[in-house]
């Protein structure tokens, strides 16, 4: 449903996203994650038409963005990061308006704002001058002018920020159960939530794509080694001299009361691990692995990014 | 044409729902009152016609007044926010930009038909010329939308209110006051200058005659503002 080709876009001279390519096919829910300023809120744009990319293509429901977009433009549900409210008119007229700008006629307004009314859990605020709204509640009224129109796609650009946990909870299944029915982008700088909500997600920085995999393949994919974690009785030294030993692994550390072994990714010591604890004549209370947290990974990916950036200005 | 008159109709609105329009329209009324009685006065009431408000200070009025309503139609979606609803909905810029104009000049059109009771004073206290005054209110309508044209081109610009409200201002009376730079010089050049002034295509309006090249001027100087409105969109896409 979303497919972004060669996507490149300066800003005069500043360099916003670099060649991207990524797609998200039908009834996927993807997560745009990376550090503010990464470039996920431009991807979006051009995404949704706002703006025109520098070069490279990005095609919803099959129409180019660039060319084609009024028609791409119906198809797609789009909540920009600041919320598109007109504050002086109530939720109702306000939802109406966006719903005939989508081009629905009086009577599948009517129909669909009950339904939205319904999905956001707004009832009590229908007749509510958008102005008075909490934050909480704007950020549903934006979500419910983004599906008014039923779009394939829905794009959300930061759709938690600024709003209580509840309220977070609360949107984010909402997302949840609309990624059933609808493709979902939508873009973050918080990890847990992406892991949370997506199926998959496309890590951007400095508007680069740095990594791109369903979640758990992603912890696969990064780490390049995995860690077993192992509860000895016996002599801490000599258990460490010991599990050194065992061909293959890479380090072992001690992190009272455990032994951490890092180990080369796709390839299982934990077998010769055990042997090695028995042959020294040891007992193993316990033995599990380490997943690198996701947290883990976009630090690691966001650092080696800049520590590579740092050699190349060495040289 | 359907999106244009959604977006027309909600500017429209916004405006009756907005204080600011009510305190703009106020004042509004409230000056043009003054010197419509200031211009009766200083004919010790014996003119029944309505030149005097229409005159320079009049029309000063009414651009100064358009420049104010036309200055929050593109800045202030751009800080709401709503600019991203607008621009990502399934409308064509130009309707957008139709749509925002024709708003605000219904709203200009509501304050102009609120001064009526000017004329229906004198056609109640005397026997005024109905030509002059029907031409006139043509001359300040016309005068309007190309103030407002400009003020929302001023708007598409930026995203502060009072900086579009000050270079609308700026663009008005440069286009106002070279006509008298016009006037003042001979020859060809002066003649050029004249006729690209806002200033002096106004006085045949208020002596009612209808002059064929006065509306052209102003509806072209009406539709190169929207064209140059409907550019500055198109760019702030590409930037």
């Amino acid at each position: 449903m979303i497919r972004v080709q060669n996507l490149t876009k300066y800003y005069g001279e500043r360099l916003a996203v670099d060649n991207i390519n990524f797609n998200v096919a039908r009834g996927e829910i993807v997560g745009l994650l990376g550090p503010n300023g990464a470039g996920k809120t431009t991807t979006m744009r051009i995404l949704t038409g706002f703006l025109m990319p520098t070069s490279g293509d990005a095609w919803v429901a099959d129409c180019n963005m660039a060319t084609n977009s009024l028609e791409g433009r119906q198809h797609i549900g789009y909540l920009p990061e600041a919320i598109p409210l007109y504050t002086d008119v109530t939720v109702r007229s306000y939802l109406d308006f966006a719903g005939r700008l989508r081009g629905l006629d009086r009577n599948q307004i009517k129909d669909r704002i009950d339904d939205v009314v319904e999905i956001c859990h707004l009832e009590e605020y229908i007749d509510v001058l958008i102005g008075k709204l909490s934050r909480g509640f704007r950020q549903r009224v934006g979500v419910a002018q983004a599906i008014i129109h039923e779009p394939e796609v829905m794009i959300l650009d930061e759709p938690t920020i600024g709003i209580d946990p509840i309220q977070v909870a609360q949107t984010r299944q909402l997302i949840k159960d609309l990624g059933k029915e609808h493709t979902v982008l939508i873009s973050s700088h918080i990890l847990p939530e992406v892991s949370m909500i997506c199926d998959r997600v496309v890590i951007i920085h400095e508007g680069q794509i740095v990594a791109e995999d369903r979640i758990e393949n992603l912890s696969n994919l990064l780490k390049g080694s995995w860690n077993v974690r192992l509860e000895v009785k016996g002599p801490v030294k000599a258990v460490t001299r010991k599990l050194q030993q065992v061909r293959g692994v890479i380090e072992v550390r001690y992190e009272k009361p455990y032994h951490i072994v890092e180990c080369p990714a796709k390839q299982d010591l934990r077998s010769s691990l055990m042997t090695a604890i028995v042959q020294g004549g040891w007992t193993i209370h316990s033995m599990g692995t380490i997943d690198m947290s996701l947290e883990d990974i976009f630090l690691r990916l966001t650092t080696e990014e800049e520590s590579q950036d740092d050699e190349e200005f060495e040289e | 044409m359907k999106n244009t008159i959604l977006i027309a109709s909600r500017e429209f609105r916004s405006y009756l729902t907005s204080p600011m329009a009510y305190i703009v329209a106020c004042v509004f009324l409230a000056l043009m009152g003054a010197l419509f009685i200031w211009y009766l006065d200083s004919t010790d009431y014996q003119d029944t016609s309505i030149t005097g408000y229409l005159d320079i200070w009049g029309n000063l009025v009414l651009m100064l007044f358009a420049a104010v309503l036309a200055m929050r139609l593109i800045a202030e979606e751009k800080k709401l926010g709503t600019w991203e609803l607008l621009l990502t909905a399934p409308v064509r810029d130009t309707e957008v930009v139709l749509g925002k104009f024709l708003g605000s000049l219904g709203m200009l059109a509501v304050m102009l038909a609120l001064t009526l009771y000017f004329p229906l004073l004198l056609w109640a206290f005397g026997d005024p010329d109905i030509g002059p005054i029907i031409t006139g209110y043509l001359g300040l309508f016309l005068l309007g939308a190309a103030s407002l044209s400009i003020g929302l081109f001023a708007s598409s610009i930026t995203t502060n209110q009072i900086v579009a409200a000050v270079i609308a201002g700026g663009i008005l009376a440069v286009l106002y006051f070279i006509g008298m730079a016009g006037d003042a010089m001979s020859g060809a050049a002066g003649n050029i200058i004249s006729y690209i002034s806002l200033y002096s295509h106004f006085p045949a309006f208020m002596v009612g005659i209808i002059d064929t090249k006065a509306i052209i001027y102003y509806l072209s100087v009406t539709a190169l503002f929207l064209f140059l409105s409907m550019r500055s969109v198109e760019t702030g896409r590409w930037s």
